[in-house]
C-alpha cells in the first residue's frame, strides 16, 4: 500500500484526523482571512467600478465567491455522502453534515447579498429569475438534509439517511437548475443576467479569483471545526477523548 | 407464476398493497376532497371572475396535485414497520428494489391515477380551455408517477421518525419542483399555442430516469432505517 | 447431537460475531455452529441482545464484527436466496386489515412453498381452522402468533430464526410450537430459537447457550 493510500486511511481515524485538522485549522483560517482582506481591498477600493451601475457592482466580490460556494458546498457534501453510504465511514458522515449547515450558510448570504444587489441595479429586492430561484430550492434542499439529520435519535443513522438525501438531491440540482431556467425563458420578458459577460477585465478578475480562494479555504476550515467538534460529542466515552480531557485539565 | 420468484414476489406485494388499500378505500378519497377543497379556495380567495381563474388554472391545479399526493406518503411505510412486515420484506432475499417498486406503484395507482383523472375536471371547473385541459391529463399521467417515485424514496427515509408528516413534506417540495415546473409549463404551452411536446418530453425524460433510480434509493433507505 | 454426522457442513455458524451499538457492546464475540437436524436455543435476560442477534443472523443487521456463514460460505458472499432462511420477529408481519389466509398467500409468494403442504393444511395445523377468513385484526394474540406460525409451516427454508416463539401462546399452543420444532428438525431443517428461559422447549434435543457480553 503506497504512503498517500496509507495517509487516507489514518485519516479516517478519529483522533488522528482530530489532531491533524486541528493543526491545520490555524493555518486554513489565517491563509483565508489574509486572502480575504487582499482580495476585498482590491476589490471594493481599487477595482473599478462598473459604467452602468456603479459602485453597487462591488457586491459580486461577496455575492460571486459565495455562490459558487454554495454548489461547492453541495457537491462536497454529497461526495463525502455517498463516501458515508457506500463505506459507513464514521469520519465521512460526519464531514458530509459539517458541510450542510456550512453550505446553507453560503447559500444565504449569496441570495441576501444578490437581493441587496439586485434594489439598485433591478429596483426590487427579488425577482424569480432563474438563478435566485434555483438558489432558493438550493437553501431547501440543504434544509432538508440538515432537519433530517437532526430528527433522528441516532446520529450515525441520521447522518446515513440525510447523506442517502443529499444524494437523491444532488442529482435532482441540475434538473432543478436547468427546469427553472426552462420556466424562465418560457414566462419572457426576463431582467439583466446577473453576470456581466465572460471576458472580465483583470482588475476585477483578481481579486474576485482571491475571495474564491479565502472562502474555498475558509469552507474547509468551517468543515473542519464542525467536524472536529461533532467528532469529540460522538466519540466521547472513547479513551483518546479522555486523554484530551485530562491534558486539556491540566494544561 | 412460481412462487419465491422475484416477479411472483413484485405482483404479491402490488396485490397486497392494492388489497389493503381497498379495505381502506373510504380513506382513498382523500386526496381528492382535499384536491377539490384546495381548488375551491382559489376562487373564493380571489373572485369568481373566469378571466382571472383560466390563466391561472393550469398552475393552480398543479400545486394542488402536488400538495394532495403528498398526503398518503406519510402512511406509506408506516404500517409495515409497525407491524414488522418491512422486516420481512428486508430479510426475505427478494430484491429489496424490486419491492420497493411495487410499493411506490402501489401508492401511483392509489393515490396518483385518481388525482389524474380528477385534475383535468378541476381544472376545467377553474375554466381551462379544453384543449390545454387534455395535455394537463398527459401531463398529470407523466408527472404524478414521478411524484409518487420521488416521495415514496423520502417516505423511506423518514418512516422511522416520529411526527415525521412536516418533515416529509419539506424534504419531497423542494425535489419536485422540476415536475411542477414542467408540468404546468406543458399547460401554459397549450394555452398560449406554444409546443407542448418539449415539456412533456422533459417529464416523459424524467420518469425514465426516475423509473430505475428511484427503487435502488428507497431500498437504500429501506435498509438503513431497518438496520 | 451433531457427532451424528461428524463431517457434516454446518447450515450456520458464527464466527466471533459481536454487535455494538455506538459504544455499548450488545453481545459477543459468539461462536457457534449449526447443523441440520439441530436446535439451538439462546437464552438470555432483557437487554441481552436476543432479538439483536436474530436481526443479525437475519441480515436486517450488519455485525459490528465477526461473520456468519452459510453451509461454510460467508454469508456475505453468496446471493440473497428467498428460501434460505424463515424469520419469526416479535412483530408477526402480518398485514391486520387482511384475512389470514391473505396473508400466507402472501407469504408463499414472496419466499416460496414447501412441498406437500397446503395452506388449509397449514391452518388446520395449528388450530386456526375456521378463523381462516376473519380479519387479523379480529384475532387474538395468541390466534396471530398461530397464523405466524401456519406461515413458517409453509416456508420452505431450512434454517428458522425464532424470535421468542412462545411468546402470546397458551399451553396448547406452547405443544403446538414444540411439535413443529420436532418436524422441522426430522425433515433436516435447523432453528435458532430466543427464550427469555421460563419456558423450556419440551424436544427430544436441543443444546441451550446463554447469550450475552463475552459469547
Amino acid at each position: 500500500m503506497n504512503a498517500l493510500t496509507l495517509w487516507f486511511h489514518k485519516l479516517g481515524s478519529p483522533p488522528y484526523f482530530y489532531r491533524f485538522a486541528g493543526r491545520l485549522l490555524p493555518w486554513l483560517y489565517g491563509v483565508s482571512l489574509l486572502v480575504a482582506s487582499v482580495g476585498l481591498y482590491f476589490g471594493l477600493v481599487r477595482a473599478p467600478a462598473d459604467y452602468l451601475q456603479g459602485e453597487s457592482v462591488r457586491i459580486l466580490y461577496i455575492h460571486v465567491p459565495c455562490a459558487w460556494m454554495s454548489l461547492f458546498g453541495y457537491l462536497t457534501m454529497a461526495g463525502a455522502g455517498f463516501i458515508a453510504v457506500v463505506w459507513r465511514i464514521k469520519l465521512a458522515e460526519l464531514i458530509a453534515m459539517a458541510c450542510a449547515p456550512v453550505g446553507a450558510a453560503f447559500t444565504f448570504v449569496t441570495l441576501v447579498t444578490g437581493s441587496l444587489w439586485g434594489r439598485p441595479t433591478w429596483g426590487t429586492y427579488w425577482v424569480w429569475d432563474a438563478r435566485l430561484t434555483s438558489e432558493l430550492v438550493l437553501l431547501f434542499l440543504y434544509f432538508g438534509v440538515i432537519g433530517l439529520y437532526r430528527a433522528f435519535d441516532d446520529p450515525r443513522r441520521g447522518a446515513r439517511a440525510a447523506c442517502l438525501l443529499a444524494l437523491i438531491g444532488v442529482v435532482n440540482l441540475p434538473i432543478v437548475h436547468y427546469s427553472v431556467e426552462w420556466w424562465n425563458t418560457l414566462h419572457q420578458g426576463q431582467s439583466v443576467r446577473l453576470m456581466g459577460e465572460s471576458s472580465m477585465h483583470s482588475s476585477m478578475l483578481v481579486p474576485l479569483l482571491m475571495m474564491a480562494l479565502a472562502t474555498h479555504v475558509y469552507f474547509f476550515a468551517s468543515v473542519f471545526a464542525r467536524a472536529r467538534v461533532a467528532l469529540l460529542e460522538q466519540e466521547g466515552g472513547k479513551e483518546w477523548v479522555r486523554e484530551l480531557a485530562r491534558a486539556g485539565a491540566s494544561a | 407464476m412460481t412462487p419465491g420468484a422475484p416477479a411472483t414476489a413484485f405482483v404479491a406485494l402490488l396485490r397486497r398493497d392494492l388489497l389493503v388499500f381497498w379495505r381502506h378505500r373510504s380513506d382513498a378519497l382523500n386526496p381528492l376532497v382535499f384536491a377539490l377543497i384546495v381548488v375551491t379556495m382559489f376562487p373564493l380567495a380571489l373572485g369568481p371572475e373566469a378571466n382571472e381563474l383560466a390563466p391561472i388554472a393550469g398552475g393552480v391545479t398543479w400545486v394542488t396535485v402536488v400538495l394532495a399526493s403528498l398526503l398518503s406518503l406519510d402512511a406509506l411505510f408506516r404500517s409495515d414497520a409497525e407491524d414488522g412486515s418491512l422486516d420481512l420484506l428486508v430479510a426475505s432475499g427478494q430484491p429489496l428494489a424490486l419491492l420497493a417498486a411495487a410499493r411506490l406503484l402501489a401508492h401511483w395507482l392509489g393515490t396518483g391515477l385518481p388525482l389524474v383523472l380528477a385534475g383535468p375536471l378541476l381544472a376545467a371547473l377553474l375554466g381551462l380551455p379544453r384543449d390545454a385541459v387534455v395535455t394537463l391529463g398527459f401531463a398529470l399521467a407523466l408527472g404524478t408517477p414521478l411524484l409518487s417515485l420521488l416521495g415514496g424514496t423520502c417516505a423511506a427515509l423518514t418512516v422511522g421518525l416520529r411526527r415525521s408528516g412536516i418533515l416529509l413534506s419539506l424534504l419531497v417540495l423542494p425535489l419536485t419542483l422540476p415536475v411542477l415546473i414542467f408540468g404546468s409549463g406543458a399547460v401554459e404551452a397549450a394555452v398560449s399555442g406554444a409546443a407542448v411536446q418539449a415539456p412533456l418530453l422533459f417529464l416523459a425524460a424524467g420518469l425514465v430516469l426516475a423509473l430505475p433510480l428511484a427503487p435502488l434509493a428507497c431500498a437504500a433507505a429501506i435498509r438503513l432505517n431497518v438496520s | 447431537m451433531s457427532e451424528d454426522v461428524p463431517n457434516e457442513v454446518p447450515l450456520l455458524a458464527a464466527r466471533a460475531l459481536s454487535f455494538a451499538r455506538g459504544d455499548e457492546v450488545i453481545f459477543g464475540p459468539l461462536d457457534f455452529t449449526l447443523a441440520s437436524r439441530e436446535t439451538l436455543v439462546m437464552e438470555g435476560g432483557n437487554g441481552a441482545g436476543k432479538t439483536t442477534l436474530i436481526r443479525v443472523l437475519a441480515g436486517l443487521l450488519a455485525p459490528g464484527s465477526g461473520s456468519i456463514e452459510w453451509r461454510g460460505e460467508p454469508l456475505s458472499t453468496l446471493d440473497p436466496d428467498p428460501g434460505r432462511i424463515a424469520l419469526l420477529g416479535h412483530q408477526l408481519a402480518l398485514k391486520s386489515d387482511l384475512t389470514a389466509r391473505e396473508n400466507l398467500k402472501f407469504r408463499i409468494a414472496l419466499q416460496g412453498m414447501r412441498a406437500g403442504i397446503t395452506i388449509a393444511a397449514a391452518i388446520k395445523s395449528v388450530g386456526l381452522a375456521g378463523y381462516d377468513d376473519a380479519a387479523v385484526r379480529t384475532l387474538s394474540a395468541g390466534q396471530r402468533k398461530r397464523t405466524a406460525l401456519a406461515a413458517l409451516l409453509l416456508s420452505p427454508a431450512l434454517v428458522w430464526l425464532l424470535d421468542e416463539p412462545y411468546a402470546n401462546l397458551d399451553r396448547d399452543g406452547q405443544v403446538l410450537v414444540d411439535r413443529m420444532l420436532e418436524a422441522h428438525a426430522s425433515r433436516g431443517g435447523a432453528t435458532v430459537l430466543t427464550s427469555h428461559g421460563l419456558v423450556q422447549p419440551a424436544l427430544s434435543r436441543h443444546r441451550t447457550h446463554v447469550l450475552g457480553v463475552g459469547g
